[in-house]
């Protein structure tokens, strides 16, 4: 999974019927150490994240399995809002 | 599957619910001479990795599978725990 930070929301009137009522967000990688980096993404958000928040994204079909995204054509994913993150070294 | 470091751990309260008791693990990629290679990424921990050891782990939907039947949305699992590699 990819850590990222929210940084945009996408509005689309003219999507797949499955995509209605999902809530896309613009995101883009971070490192471990909430540097920005690599590129922008759409991503659907199934947590309630909001712009700011460094979030966890699933990427590729895992991203169906996120809640409430079955059979749905997605491949990136937020699945979690990151409270904080632990690197060693 | 990729040899890699498990670097640091990542919490977060608000998550999907079947995510819920999975351990989220930050982890490097190494090549085989144990060097960093490539972006870190976070990976779920099926195997009680901890935080220094070298480990392997399997990307894409197969890293659920541990957690079966629960469909835990992950792309990227921890699998095993690496005593040695040799390269000849």
């Amino acid at each position: 999974m990819l850590l990222a930070k929210v940084v945009g929301t996408v509005v689309a009137t003219r999507k797949d019927p499955r995509l209605v009522s999902n809530k896309l967000m613009v995101v883009r990688g971070v490192d471990p150490r909430g540097n920005i980096e690599g590129n922008y993404l759409v991503a659907i958000d199934t947590v309630d994240a909001g712009v700011g928040e460094t979030v966890l994204i699933v990427s590729g079909s895992s991203a169906r399995m996120a809640s409430g995204l079955k059979d749905c054509p997605v491949d990136a994913a937020i699945v979690g809002i990151i409270d904080a993150i632990e690197v060693g070294e | 599957m990729q040899l890699a470091r498990v670097i640091g751990d990542v919490v977060a309260t608000r998550k999907d619910e079947n995510l819920v008791g999975i351990k989220l693990l930050v982890v490097q990629p190494l090549t085989p001479d144990h060097q960093p290679t490539g972006r870190p990424l976070v990976a779920v921990d099926a195997v009680g990795a901890g935080i220094g050891e070298e480990v392997f782990f399997v990307r894409g939907k197969e890293a659920s599978f541990p957690f079966y039947p629960v469909e835990a949305p992950v792309d990227a699992g921890i699998v095993g725990i690496v005593d040695h590699w040799d390269i000849e």
